[in-house]
């Protein structure tokens, strides 16, 4: 059942809110031991909540949009004297003051909160093998992993344990999951969603958004926590411009730009396009033959439906995972030294405070916060700090006049999710390097803050699921929803994958 | 790199880490190499303000909630070990 058909089924009498939630806690207690999508499954708040929404519609109150919805939450968003642990031994057991302006946004929409789902510690990774908590399985395949950094949010929409996730993304960690679960992630705008009580990893990239099984489904989650929040001054005060009705719109007449430097340097044939730039001089490694037939085949669906297709280049876009690699532990490293055992979450005590400083982040975090955290150190050290991280600033305004320029010519990009379908356990956690190629086609939309979202689109080779990209300027979330929506109904449509 | 980042490696780890770190910043030659002359750096993806609100006192988070996190408390504080002797 979709989110929207669980809305309207609740707001109409026809289903109790609190039937729904027993339906999804059931599940979740059934299967989840098998996926390990939730760190924390909070069944008494969630019925309680569920009755509240019931009690609501029984006393006639105008329904939420989200009116008995089930919904997990990222383990990095805080609830209010809930455990929020980000997978981390550093803050487990804590139990934050406040609710995430996303959580306070969800509740008024009438959506249940059904968990806190497992996520790569403190958002850093892939696979989410990075977890303090173990890792969550995909439920295609529970030999590969759902991707990360959101992926226990993945898994949880994938398996049918909550009906909307949400996620934060700072490189990638919404739509690749999104992509390898087989399920539709969003990217907002930076500045579009409140980032007031998401835990915070690499604040000028960060951004929280949905995961849905439809792109209806997304649009309607995405539409209930955006808008201007006066606790974020990064938070864009601007009104919001309904989506819905944009979905069934089609894409007539639209200009869609096929990303070569994201789709392996050689462009697909894009159909009747305008032929490759002469200039692409490569694009970034490791995209595979059969993600970039899918590529092709959503790029000929456009086109079948209206849309005018061509290649386009953004040459600074195979830059994006280097700069990337530097800006955010830099910014991490700088985030994380709150985690002093001072105020909250663990400490290991000593003799004096610096040792107990050393001792408490020592115990508290594991191998890949570690490496994110030297990494960033020394990115921003004195003698490094003009070589790397200044260079890699100057590398995101190069992408964001490239991205600027190309936006003159095209109305949204198409290019690969993620590089792969979904890999074995353990495939990649001997090699930051490799695991880190997963994000490249995903970080230039962090870098710049433009939104960005995978939409289901066929199979792999290996019969697993593939996610294609639509990205637009900043702002243009109606756009590429709308893109997206035209996506979808051919990828579900008779006959055709998946 | 450690000392500055409140961290503690064992050998074996250090060298573990050089190594990653290493692989790390060879790929970001390509960005290392990159000639930026020219080019103003971002490092926010928008043009960043001060934002004011009006100086009224509103509700804020509960002390007692805050400080029933906190590892150690004495007085309504937080409490550390001594700040001052060796440093680690």
């Amino acid at each position: 059942m979709t989110a929207g058909a669980i809305a309207a089924a609740v707001a109409a009498g026809e289903r109790t809110a609190r039937s729904v939630a027993e339906d999804y806690l059931d599940r979740i207690a059934a299967d989840d031991s098998e996926i390990g999508a939730f760190n924390l499954v909070l069944v008494d708040e969630a019925l309680a909540a569920a009755d509240r929404v019931d009690a609501a519609v029984a006393r006639g109150e105008p329904p939420g949009p989200l009116c008995g919805v089930p919904v997990a939450l990222k383990d990095n968003l805080c609830t209010r004297g809930i455990p929020t642990t980000c997978s981390s031994r550093m803050l487990e057991g804590w139990r934050p003051p406040y609710n995430a302006t996303v959580v306070e946004r969800l509740r008024a929409a009438g959506a249940v909160v059904v968990g806190k789902t497992n996520l790569d510690e403190f958002a850093m990774g892939s696979s989410t093998e990075n977890s303090a908590f173990g890792p969550t399985r995909n439920p295609h395949d529970t030999s590969r992993v759902p991707g990360g950094s959101s992926g226990g949010s993945a898994a949880s929409v994938a398996a049918g344990f909550s009906a909307l996730a949400l996620g934060s993304d700072t490189g990638g960690s919404i739509r690749q999951p999104a992509a390898l679960c087989g399920v539709v992630g969003m990217k907002p705008t930076y500045g579009r969603v409140s980032r007031y009580g998401l835990v915070a990893f690499a604040s000028s990239l960060d951004q929280i958004g949905p995961f849905a099984a439809t792109v209806a489904d997304a649009a309607a989650c995405y539409e209930a926590i955006a808008g201007h929040d006066p606790l974020d001054s990064t938070s864009i005060d601007q009104p919001l411009e309904p989506i819905e009705d944009a979905l069934a719109e089609g894409v007539e007449g639209l200009r869609v730009g096929v990303l070569a430097e994201l789709c392996g340097g050689a462009p697909p044939e894009a159909p009747a396009g305008n032929g490759a730039p002469a200039d692409v001089s490569r694009g970034v490694e490791g995209v595979a033959g059969d993600v970039l037939s899918r590529v092709r085949d959503a790029a000929e669906t456009l086109e079948r439906a209206g849309a005018e297709v061509r290649t386009v280049s953004v040459p600074s876009a195979v830059l994006g995972l280097s700069a990337y690699y530097l800006i955010a532990p830099a910014e991490a490293s700088s985030n994380l030294a709150r985690y002093d055992g001072v105020r909250y979450g663990l400490r290991v005590d000593a003799a004096n405070a610096a040792e107990m400083n050393v001792n408490t982040r020592t115990a508290g975090f594991g191998a890949e916060v570690k490496r994110r955290i030297m990494l960033g150190t020394y990115a921003l050290s004195a003698g490094y700090y003009d070589a790397f991280y200044g260079k890699a600033l100057r590398v995101r305004t190069l992408m964001l006049e490239e991205f600027a320029a190309v936006y003159n010519d095209v109305d949204v990009l198409l290019c690969p999710t993620a590089p792969t379908t979904a890999f074995e356990l353990g495939a990649k956690t001997a090699d930051p390097l490799l695991m880190y190629l997963n994000d490249v086609c995903t970080i230039p939309s962090n870098l710049t803050g433009h939104p960005a979202i995978s939409v289901p689109f066929g199979r792999g080779d290996d019969g697993l699921p593939v996610g294609v990209q639509i990205m637009g300027p900043a702002l243009s979330e109606r756009l590429i929803f709308r893109v997206a929506a035209a996506l979808e109904r051919t990828a579900t449509g008779e006959g055709s994958a998946p | 790199m450690a000392r500055l980042a409140r961290l503690r490696f064992s050998d074996e780890e250090l060298d573990e880490l050089a190594a990653q770190l290493s692989a790390v910043l060879d790929h970001a030659a390509d960005v290392e190499a990159l000639d930026v002359s020219g080019i103003e750096p971002t490092s926010h993806p928008q043009p960043l303000s001060d934002v004011a609100r009006a100086d009224k006192v509103r509700p804020s988070v509960s002390r007692a909630e805050v400080l029933a996190q906190a590892p150690s408390v004495a007085d309504g504080q937080f409490r550390v070990p001594p700040i001052l002797g060796e440093a680690p």
